[in-house]
């Protein structure tokens, strides 16, 4: 067994631990050891990586008990390139925290932030149903603290919505997942998938009653209309890094989806045709009043959160097509949206804080307005889909793989015109913000209530090098993603036909049994 | 059984659902609290029900009891428990930040107030 594969939830669980016992109050070694924790997660999700990219699908089995009856973790190339995916962003995210002094806002910040990550790599590890539902639990708890961090009436107040829509979110899955147990009698993905395939097709109905139940749970999480209410108000009260942080929360339930319904519930079996019929017109209304939300904003942050929104929209069209093109396209979008969304979230908080004011409106000049504004137009250009960034090639993905779709004018049309909107909304916010800043409102009256980290920017201060840094480098990593577009496509593709291709999973996790108790 | 089990799960989510529905945060944690119980029973039922049987093989016994879903239960049991700890502080946070417990964010959060820079009214 490859003991490297559980690293990634080891790790932040022993470091979140040793932060809340032995350095509590000591903020500079939080601060050490919490961002060499999370480089060393880059490395490790690296070799992991590495490893999974030969096509082998591995298996790291609990106690070294046999598989339908122990917990295992699967490492596939969309596992591990979804924890390096989290690493890469809790790291860049975890330094622009650092130098923007919102970790000082409140306590355990960092703490909270390995328990988070921990949740957020079990739940991409794990090759068992309900030890799914456990590292979920793992990382909205930590995610409820992140969220309230720091206080303030509207972020406690969103906070209690946030807990209150995600413990209703986790009762339905676990009825979800006790409608599941009752038909097939495993909680192996695997084993459930093995069963499912041989039950007899009049016997179903239960089963797909079950199906759809969890697709609603994972729905909730990616915040597919109509159930996305939680997220505007969740992510604008949120602090900026955590939001920056949430972008790959979303992607979760995405994963989640992907996973199921590749894996247990393929297309045009058990659940028949029901999941992709389902989807595809929430996929599009989720585009739709993400784009449009983004132009209605009042607030900083919803900007972003209505961005976020449509991203999740553009990305379950592509999966909503269940075909290996389509998840080939989705899972290259998935990586731009959410390194995307995150340089967003840091930016728009960049300049809140510097403006010290968290709303959209016209107000005394912003000093180093022409160092934000170039961030917020890279921001905002790969976010949208303009070349020269990855979101147009991923964009351009999506629509090539649903061109042979029977929705093809509907999904091109969508897709297109909301597109156009998002531009016209993002050209609204960087005018208002940075070329028209000449408004009644004089700006810097925030500074050091429980809405800001530090007090504004003065014009004779310099910028804060690190906070600006951290932004540069996920531009970066977006940057990157486009030059090296062909490689980044031929692993999409590759990932994309190991999920098609569930055989390969199942005969790693129930064959190949040697040696376990 | 069958009925008392089932009729007891639905009346358990039908007053819970209710109360998670209301707009004051005291009903929604008791209605989150009744939407686990009954969540509770259900998992419990879903390893079919069994009186009198051991869970665990024994020597001349032919009936079990399913012992996965107990300990699904027991894991459920123990995370609802500390979600409803978190929820509860988290209500008392805001009613004592916000000075009302309503769950609907406030008119301020949308529309800012001239002069006003920070996202809600300072008390």
């Amino acid at each position: 067994m490859n003991h490297l594969m559980i690293a990634p939830v080891l790790l932040p669980a022993v470091l979140g631990a040793l932060q809340l016992l032995w350095m509590r109050g000591d903020l500079p070694l939080q601060r050490v050891f919490s961002s060499t924790g999370t480089a060393l997660l880059v490395v490790v999700a690296l070799i992991l990586l590495g490893q999974a990219s030969a096509g082998e699908v591995m298996v790291y089995r609990l106690g070294n008990w046999a598989a339908p009856f122990g917990i295992v973790l699967m490492l596939d190339r969309l596992a591990a390139m979804m924890v390096l995916l989290t690493s890469v962003v809790a790291l860049i995210v975890q330094i622009y925290a650092i130098g923007s002094g919102w970790d000082r806002k409140g306590w355990h910040f960092h703490a909270l932030w390995q328990f988070q990550l921990m949740g957020v790599c079990g739940a991409f590890l794990t090759g068992d149903a309900f030890n799914l539902f456990v590292f979920f639990e793992i990382l909205l708890i930590a995610s409820y603290g992140l969220m309230t961090h720091g206080g303030g009436e509207m972020r406690v107040r969103a906070g209690v919505q946030y807990v209150v829509v995600n413990l209703a979110g986790s009762a339905l899955f676990l009825v979800a997942l006790g409608v599941l147990y009752a038909v097939t009698g495993t909680l192996n993905m695997a084993d459930m998938a093995a069963r499912v395939a041989q039950m007899p097709p009049e016997d179903t109905a239960l089963l797909r009653t079950g199906a759809v139940l969890i697709m609603l749970v994972f729905a909730i999480k990616a915040a597919l209309v109509p159930l996305h209410f939680w997220l505007p108000s969740t992510y604008g009260n949120a602090p900026g890094p955590v939001a920056a942080l949430f972008a790959i929360m979303t992607k979760v339930g995405v994963y989640a989806i992907i996973r199921f319904f590749t894996l247990i519930f393929p297309h045009d079996t058990v659940a028949g045709t029901l999941a992709s019929e389902i989807l595809l017109p929430a996929a599009l209304i989720t585009l739709a009043v993400g784009q449009i939300g983004i132009m209605g904003s009042r607030q900083l942050l919803r900007v972003g959160a209505f961005a976020a929104l449509g991203s999740v929209g553009t990305l379950m069209i592509a999966v909503s097509q269940m075909n290996a093109e389509a998840m080939t396209a989705a899972i290259y979008y998935m990586v731009h949206s959410t390194l995307a969304a995150a340089t967003l979230f840091l930016v728009l908080d960049l300049s809140a804080r510097w403006r010290g004011d968290y709303w959209l409106r016209a107000g005394t000049v912003m000093p180093q307005s022409g160092l934000v504004s170039a961030l917020f137009f890279a921001a905002a250009v790969a976010v949208v889909g303009l070349p020269p960034f990855s979101g147009f090639i991923g964009k351009l993905m999506v629509l090539d793989a649903t061109a042979g779709a029977p929705a093809m004018p509907l999904i091109w049309s969508v897709i297109l015109v909301t597109s156009l909107i998002a531009l016209v909304g993002m050209s609204r916010v960087g005018t208002k913000l940075y070329l028209k800043p000449f408004g009644e409102v004089v700006l810097g009256g925030g500074g050091g209530s429980a809405d800001f980290p530090t007090a504004p920017l003065r014009s004779d201060e310099p910028a804060p090098w690190l906070s600006v840094t951290a932004i540069m480098a996920l531009l970066a990593t977006v940057l990157a993603l486009t030059v090296f577009a062909g490689p980044a496509t031929r692993f999409a593709q590759a990932t994309a036909d190991q999920l098609y291709d569930p055989a390969l999973y199942l005969k790693a996790v129930l064959a190949d049994q040697e040696g376990t108790k | 059984m069958e009925l008392l089990v089932s009729s007891a799960i639905g009346l358990l989510t039908a007053a819970g659902i209710y109360l998670v529905l209301r707009q004051r945060s005291f009903p929604v944690v008791l209605g989150m609290t009744l939407l686990s119980y009954a969540i509770n029973v259900f998992l419990f039922a879903t390893g079919r029900l069994v009186v009198n049987a051991p869970p665990v093989l024994q020597k001349g016994v032919t009936t079990y009891t399913d012992p996965l879903p107990q300990a699904l239960v027991l894991t459920a049991i123990v995370i609802s428990f500390g979600m409803t700890a978190v929820v509860v502080v988290m209500a008392i946070g805001s009613f004592l930040e916000g000075g009302d417990d309503r769950i609907d964010m406030p008119e301020a959060d949308r529309i800012p107030e001239t002069g006003d820079t920070q996202r809600g009214p300072r008390a």
